[in-house]
């Protein structure tokens, strides 16, 4: 056999391993991300979403957050504008970032389990602070 | 100043744009005038952009917060070092922070390029000022001038970030950004060399060095970054895969394929197209992590900026990807191989299988990080991979990499025989058996850990066989100390030796990594007094008694402290303080969200990382979160190694230069047999 060809052959077996490997490890670790309205309507119209692990992107609804110290528990509600659900966070406080407030439109991408009884159970709590950069530029400021 | 900053921005765009018109147009060729006029257009584009950039820093460190980008990122309280940094900080910024450095770098290329090349030169400068003038004209006409003015004068301006204050943040977007601009160097040339049908390997002599500076600006960039996220976010880790991470790691791998492939050309003749291709891939991916980093399209936790400058990045990737390729496809003839592979056990074999290896990650972490976009398009539900995607698919990758590293130098070229194989592995292989049966023997039993550490020791046996190989060498051959034979050995043989340094530099970078898989993380609540422990993998224990929670006021921030005492196996430290941090502007206004300041203990064996995460109300107890990291502080060791052995592979002179006709008559020594055993 030609040099040329077992080469071709090896490459062959590299190329098509790490398109298994890619598309295992989707299969196998990739989770939904959704909005609120996308969840509530795919759940209601298949249940097999309920208890699925999944992340959603929403907003905090303002004033929502009740921060529970002695029992390591933070309660808000997330909107998308259309759909609000409660979400309940156990665990450890310390993981809630610092730029998780309900002070001002906050965009908060939780992970976890929307329950069937329409609450959603996190287990990780991630805030953007992209309010603070270049989205969030007081419109009003700008050559009024 | 304003005025002046917007002309030169103009100025720069005009001659930008009418040097790269008669540069890629094509008329120099006839009037040898032209070609120096466009040579003068880079200087002149550069001095442009040069006044710009003084005029931005003018306004800066005035506090004229009229302008608007000076209001946005500065404050009067902010410390000069930072002020110096605002000039990056912001999207505006960086954009001319952006051009003016490509300008230079298109000047320096001018000027430093040897007058071998001299024929590709005025292509070269057509092609970065074409980027230069797109960077431009995104300022004047993507609405981020960075000299536009308000109506009115606030008093104050919002101040910098605070995870952005930070000296590994004054550092590592202007490191990535020279990484990722430089890239456009190589990339001129490249295209340059296509234009002028010159395909020798001339342009690769020309550019190789801009592309190892792009290569060792991009890892200490992205090193940079891993500082910065590892000190600064609190979460005790160096690397999330996050789309920015991602954006510079994906131009990082393809030059570091093409470095490898290029020798392969310079050598054997073959390759030519896959390196073209290389080289315009990387510059696309440069392109694409911008856009990624900008546009924010994809959800990523520090998205920094999201504007429709994106789009205008979409724009430049599509546009250069089809004129590149369809150049590529034009010129494809030229571009034969002079030889074929000869064996499977060759170095040709293991650099293609390298490559291979590296553009398979690159394409896992590309698909991984688009997926999200992907499947929404094409399924309507959007689906994102984190962290064990990426693990999965590139801890073996890596690992497969690793070893090719070790076997590369060791085999021989063109066809290895069973003699040079015995002679050159046997120390290696040694080496790694010994690493493994060592760490077998402490009790170490994970498996890829286990792998990474033997592989390691391989790659270090084979580069300890290259250096003893060749001291031994010139000892008996000069008679020399042996101190000065590994000086005289390094400097006859930059790029072969530095590139030896930059492979422990790499092995040291997989050490570390592989040191993450065994952290310990704790939490815990503590009254004053309370003592709490930890224990570290490698067995010792930490004692750590909660001081006391004080607060004090800094020029721009109010500051809550927490202080531990802290005991190693019972003997005592020292104290460790964590912060928590209110930013506030000159009226003593809060300016942005608490931020966290970790407190470290750092040793070559472990870190002790401390995050005060607040007090329950009005107490003086403090949260913590407690990590040991093991190994943390060898990623920066790896890194400087790194950097010293990718800064003697590009140390000016050296006697390859010194002697080019010698150089010629061995090239054409190459061709002669080759050309034999082929027909």
């Amino acid at each position: 056999m030609k040099p040329g060809a077992k080469f071709a052959i090896g490459a062959l077996v590299i190329v098509g391993g790490v398109a298994l490997m890619i598309t295992e490890g989707i299969k196998q670790t990739g989770t939904y991300f959704m909005t609120p309205t996308q969840l509530v309507d795919t759940a209601t119209a298949d249940p097999h979403f309920y208890n699925l692990g999944l992340k959603v992107s929403a907003k905090v609804v303002q004033g929502s957050i009740k921060r529970d110290n002695e029992h390591q528990r933070v309660d808000f509600a997330v909107s998308d504008g259309h759909q609000s659900f409660p979400v309940v966070y156990v665990g450890s406080l310390a993981e809630i970032p610092d730029t998780f407030t309900d002070a001002n439109d906050i965009d908060v991408v939780v992970e976890g389990k929307l329950g069937r009884e329409g609450t959603f159970h996190a287990t990780s709590v991630i805030a953007k602070c992209g309010s603070k950069y270049e989205a969030a530029m007081p419109k009003s400021g700008k050559k009024a | 100043m304003t005025l002046l900053g917007t002309f030169a921005l103009w100025a720069a765009l005009l001659l930008a744009c009418w040097s790269a018109a008669i540069a890629l147009l094509g008329p120099w060729q006839r009037r040898p005038s032209l070609a120096v006029a466009v040579t003068r257009g880079a200087y002149a584009v550069c001095g442009a952009l040069l006044v710009a950039t003084a005029a931005l820093w003018q306004g800066i460190f005035a506090h004229d917060f009229n302008i608007e980008y000076v209001w946005a990122y500065t404050s009067r309280n902010l410390p000069t070092y930072y002020l110096v940094a605002g000039f990056w900080a912001g999207q505006k910024g960086s954009l001319l922070f952006w051009a003016v450095i490509l300008s230079i770098f298109g000047a320096l290329a001018q000027a430093l390029t040897s007058s071998r090349h001299k024929h590709l030169l005025p292509y070269v400068a057509g092609v970065t000022n074409l980027v230069v003038a797109f960077f431009v004209a995104v300022m004047l006409f993507g609405h981020a001038n960075p000299f536009e003015r308000m109506a009115f004068t606030p008093a104050d301006g919002r101040g910098l970030n605070p995870q952005l204050q930070n000296p590994g943040m004054v550092m590592h977007p202007p490191m990535l950004y020279l990484g990722y601009i430089s890239i456009t160097i190589p990339f001129a040339f490249a295209i340059a060399a296509l234009m002028a049908r010159r395909l020798d390997t001339g342009w690769i002599i020309a550019m190789r060095k801009w592309a190892l500076a792009s290569w060792l600006f991009l890892s200490i960039g992205i090193t940079l970054g891993m500082w910065w996220a590892y000190v600064e976010l609190g979460w005790g880790g160096v690397w999330a895969w996050d789309p920015v991470e991602n954006a510079p790691l994906l131009a990082w791998l393809t030059l570091t394929a093409f470095l490898h492939s290029v020798m392969i050309q310079e050598k054997r003749g073959m390759l030519k197209r896959w390196n073209v291709s290389l080289m315009i891939g990387t510059f696309l991916l440069s392109i694409f992590g911008t856009f990624i980093t900008r546009s924010g399209v994809i959800a990523s936790v520090h998205s920094f900026t999201q504007s429709d400058i994106g789009y205008f990045f979409l724009a430049l990737l599509f546009v250069s990807a089809v004129l590149s390729f369809t150049l590529l496809y034009t010129r494809w003839p030229m571009l034969e191989a002079e030889v074929q592979l000869e064996s499977l056990l060759s170095r040709e074999s293991a650099f293609l299988f390298n490559n291979l290896a590296l553009v398979g990650i690159a394409f896992s972490v590309l698909w991984g990080t688009l997926f999200p976009i992907l499947s929404e398009a094409v399924k309507g539900t959007k689906i994102t991979v984190g962290p064990p995607f990426f693990d999965r698919v590139n801890v073996p990758l890596g690992l497969f990499l690793l070893l090719l590293t070790g076997i590369g130098p060791l085999i021989a070229w063109r066809k290895a025989s069973a003699a040079n194989l015995r002679r050159q592995f046997i120390v290696p292989l040694l080496s790694g058996a010994v690493s493994a049966a060592a760490l077998v023997a402490v009790g170490l039993r994970d498996f890829y850990p286990l792998v990474a550490l033997s592989l390691a020791g391989f790659v270090l046996g084979t580069v300890a066989q290259e250096f003893y190989r060749g001291i031994r060498a010139r000892m008996s051959l000069h008679g020399e100390h042996m101190l000065l034979a590994l000086a005289h050995l390094i400097a006859r043989n930059r790029r072969r030796y530095g590139g030896y340094i930059v492979h422990v530099g790499i092995v040291i970078y997989f050490v570390a990594f592989t040191g993450l898989a065994f952290k310990v993380k704790h939490e815990t609540v503590l009254l004053p007094g309370a003592v709490d422990t930890i224990r570290s993998p490698f067995g010792h224990t930490y004692t750590l008694t909660h001081l006391g929670v004080s607060q004090y006021t800094r020029l721009n921030r109010h500051v809550s402290v927490a202080t531990l005492e802290v005991r190693l196996d019972g003997e005592r430290l020292g104290t460790i303080t964590s912060e928590k941090r209110q930013y506030v502007d000159s009226f003593d206004q809060p300016t942005f969200e608490p931020a966290t300041e970790i407190g470290l203990r750092s040793t070559l064996r472990e870190d002790l990382y401390v995050v005060y995460a607040g007090s329950p109300d009005g107490t003086e107890a403090a949260r913590y979160t407690i990590m040991i990291n093991p190994l943390v502080t060898w990623f920066w060791i790896g890194c400087g190694v790194l950097t010293i052995g990718g800064l003697i592979t590009m140390w000016p002179g050296g006697p390859q230069l010194r002697t080019p006709r010698r150089r010629v008559v061995a090239q054409a020594g190459y061709a002669v047999p080759l050309a034999g055993v082929t027909e």
